[in-house]
């Protein structure tokens, strides 16, 4: 058994789907009319086989106290991996999104939160194992 | 000045002060994230909330609302009257801990 899909739940898709690709950076995997909204999911450039992102519309009536409760006490409730949350803090910045933490080191990872200005925050996150991985390719390249 | 030390009487306050000082402004969520990964400690978020309004009552915290998100910063100036009382120099522990010398009588040249 795998993971393919995992959801956040966005109060506009249009506007989820403009934010998480030309924002974030992710691709549009599949856009196909369901219903009154759409099969809309994203995936990641670096793994366009891998899980994919589910941009869900919140119009179920238990979403909206559901997410004004998580903002209140202002939790991340999905977490992307980042190869550098500083470098990828300074990016998304500079494009205009807002932070609720800036990097901060949580023991084994460093995460930061942003508003993903579609009701949700969302944590990125990076392991210092990339980094060492990262360190030790490119040490490994270099030497060879 | 009660409420001060009731406020640093217990240690997780005491924990939160001290990631506090690392950065201002740092949400509930962010504190939670320091106390469980940094400190092992398995305290709900709701204790985490309430330890912060002990600390804001006793005027060691702050926080203020941007939007839709409420960010907590360190204030120790309830700390200042502490020290003014025990540790300033006027209090005389520098002159008990270290006699001053008679450097008149005995540092004169040979």
């Amino acid at each position: 058994m795998r993971i393919h899909l995992t959801s956040v739940l966005v109060d506009d898709q249009q506007k989820a789907l403009e934010f998480y690709t030309e924002i974030l950076g992710f691709q549009k995997k599949y856009d196909e009319p369901l219903g009154e909204a759409r099969w809309l999911t994203v995936v990641s450039p670096q793994d366009p086989q891998g899980t994919q992102l589910l941009l869900e519309p919140d119009g179920h009536p238990a979403v909206g106290p559901f997410k004004r409760a998580l903002v209140a006490d202002s939790i991340a409730f999905a977490s992307f991996a980042v190869d550098d949350v500083h470098a990828e803090y300074e990016r998304l910045r500079a494009l205009g999104v807002q932070f609720t933490q800036p990097p901060a080191d949580m023991g084994e990872v460093t995460t930061a939160v942003f508003d993903d200005t579609c009701g949700n925050l969302i944590q990125i996150a990076t392991e210092p194992a990339a980094d060492v991985t990262a360190a030790d390719s490119a040490s490994g390249s270099g030497a060879a | 000045m009660d409420d001060v030390f009731k406020a640093l009487a217990d240690p997780t306050r005491r924990t939160i002060l001290d990631e506090l000082r690392e950065r201002d402004d740092q949400t509930l969520f962010e504190l939670c994230g320091r106390l469980a990964t940094k400190h092992q400690l398995s305290i709900s978020r709701q204790a985490i909330s309430q330890h912060l309004e002990v600390l804001e009552s006793a005027g060691l915290v702050r926080s203020r609302r941007e939007g839709r998100y409420k960010f907590h910063t360190i204030d120790t100036a309830p700390l200042e009257p502490i020290a003014r009382r025990w540790l300033a120099s006027d209090a005389g522990i520098s002159s008990r801990t270290a006699p001053p010398r008679q450097t008149g009588q005995t540092g004169e040249t040979a």
